[in-house]
């Protein structure tokens, strides 16, 4: 310690703790973006089909080797990698619900359940026979720049991923408020069989909103690589789970609450390792969920579960 | 009668093992008013159910201005012109009530029509324009079937199916929704109404079927059955 007095001492202090707090924050919110943005498709599918959808981690997963595909095989360049892993998720999405879920709309819901799961375990499976089980190194899609100030360490990748994915959300929450057909969303969480009285062709919303929910996933998928530039084809698994729980966090069925449950689920991690063995973190994101299902299972933003009139 | 604008035959309709409407016919020639009248169960809201498409039929064949509805989605209806008004008026309690009238216009993209629409439905229902950005939950059971019909009115319905609408409401406002009934019929459109308050909707009505256990008993001018002594005891509170 150096020979300072006592003021200098306090004084270094609070601003190394003002620019932990920040470089906190940052990663909070990079790693609530990830977890938000998967969250929406968990919350968007459920709120029109009361249908939790397992298979979602995994289509992020297949999101990111998609992206990988386009990216060095293709070599499409940042934004067309984007766009076209968006496309070809949102293609998968609406494919599996074509296949696998509609045929199972009227039946009852823990059929729908064990056939989301078969999903998941067969987009795993799949991924892991044609790309192997070696995890892969995802290509740096932008320059990677690392910028530091005054201690507080970020980097072009880590701005890109927070600014994006706000974007991204704010887009997404004034397609479902404004639009005509984001309405028919929400109509259809209320009631799924009025909403064809009123001209509405369920199947069509049924698929935008698959195709919305696996888009953003697959944009995560991209995110993770990018952040943390290795992938593989287990990678869905535990991020879906925690995306899960930010979803019921925040009200599952509620956009809103999927992308704040997403930022308090980052936050409490990121709070998690940093003062906790990191062993915690997964055991803390699952005492949450058990805690909020027990005291406040509606979510932070959820309607209570009887809406009939 | 004209060429009926609605026409139903041999109706047969079932719920797991429970036939609901047995050999159900009918028909509503344009610009009337009918009413289908029977006791809870008789099968008058499944009849609904079946013309708008949201329960399949076992056998029948329902025709609407030369369409046949069986080959139908529900959502297709809308495009024909008919327009169904659940049993519990079918308002989106999420939404507000601004947003229940635009969702009704899902099909329309003519903007200038559809914002000359809700003028129209606020000038009909002035306490559904103070309440345009409320979540249609907050509104009382009256205002709510001023929606569900207010949402009618933005399809721009040739054929309303009505079910029930004096359901649950105080006796003025039963007036004003049979009030509102007869405009819209002068205005253009054929009813065909569903109703327990029997005497009011025979009133209305020009001709009417009475349904008991999935069958048609009797039919008749709205008048005449009004003044049937069966009916009159069975429907209109007599003794």
């Amino acid at each position: 310690m150096p020979m300072n007095g006592y003021y200098g001492f306090y004084h270094d202090n609070l601003t190394r703790r003002g620019r932990l707090m920040i470089q906190q924050a940052l990663n909070a919110l990079q790693l609530g973006s990830i977890y938000a943005l998967i969250a929406l498709g968990y919350s968007m599918v459920y709120g029109v089909l009361r249908l939790i959808n397992f298979a979602h981690g995994d289509i992020f997963m297949v999101g990111s080797y998609i992206a990988l595909y386009f990216a060095v095989k293709l070599n499409l360049g940042a934004p067309l990698t984007v766009l076209a892993t968006m496309a070809a998720a949102a293609f998968l999405g609406v494919l599996i619900e074509r296949i696998a879920y509609r045929p199972l709309r009227s039946a009852p819901r823990v059929s729908a359940v064990i056939t989301a799961l078969g999903v998941g375990i067969f987009l795993e499976t799949f991924t892991l026979a044609v790309v192997g089980p070696q995890p892969q190194a995802f290509p740096e899609l932008l320059p990677k720049i690392i910028y530091k100030f005054d201690g507080i360490r970020t980097s072009s990748t880590q701005l890109t991923i927070i600014l994006l994915s706000f974007v991204l959300m704010v887009a997404l929450d004034q397609f479902v408020q404004r639009t005509r057909t984001g309405m028919a969303m929400r109509a259809l969480s209320w009631d799924l069989h009025l909403v064809s009285l009123m001209g509405v062709d369920i199947d069509r919303i049924v698929s935008i909103t698959f195709a919305l929910g696996t888009s953003l996933a697959a944009v995560a998928g991209i995110f993770v690589g990018l952040a943390y530039p290795v992938i593989d084809p287990y990678m869905g698994i535990m991020v879906g789970w925690k995306a899960f729980i930010a979803a019921v966090v925040g009200g599952i069925g509620s956009v809103r609450g999927a992308m704040a449950g997403g930022y308090i689920l980052g936050a409490i991690e990121i709070l998690a390792v940093a003062n906790l063995p990191s062993t915690y973190r997964d055991m803390i994101a699952f005492a949450i969920l058990l805690f909020i299902l027990l005291v406040k299972p509606s979510g932070f933003f959820g309607s209570p579960v009887s809406k009939k009139v | 009668m004209n060429q009926p604008l609605l026409q139903v035959d041999g109706l047969k309709l079932a719920y797991g093992q429970i036939i609901a409407l047995h050999e159900v016919s009918f028909e509503v020639a344009k610009g009337e008013i009918v009413t289908l009248i029977g006791a809870n169960g008789a099968g008058k809201s499944s009849t609904l159910r079946a013309v708008s498409r949201l329960l399949p039929p076992l056998a029948g064949t329902i025709v609407f201005d030369g369409h046949d509805l069986t080959k139908l989605a529900p959502h297709e209806l809308i495009g024909l012109g008919i327009a169904h008004v659940p049993e519990g008026r079918g308002i989106f309690g999420n939404l507000t009530v601004r947003e229940n009238l635009l969702l009704a216009t899902f099909q329309r993209n003519d903007w200038d029509g559809i914002n000359a629409d809700i003028e129209r439905v606020f000038s009909l229902f002035p306490r559904l324009r103070e309440r345009i950005e409320q979540s249609s939950t907050t509104l009382s059971g009256g205002e709510q079937q001023m929606l569900a019909v207010g949402r009618a009115l933005m399809m721009r319905a040739k054929l309303l199916l009505l079910d029930e609408p004096s359901m649950g409401l105080a006796p003025i406002l039963v007036k004003e929704i049979f009030r509102i009934i007869v405009e819209l019929n002068k205005q253009g459109a054929t009813v065909l109404l569903v109703e327990q308050n029997a005497n009011m909707a025979l009133k209305i009505s020009q001709r009417a079927y009475v349904l008991e256990n999935g069958r048609i008993v009797k039919t008749g001018s709205a008048a005449d059955l009004r003044q049937s002594p069966d009916i009159r005891k069975a429907y209109l509170g007599d003794d």
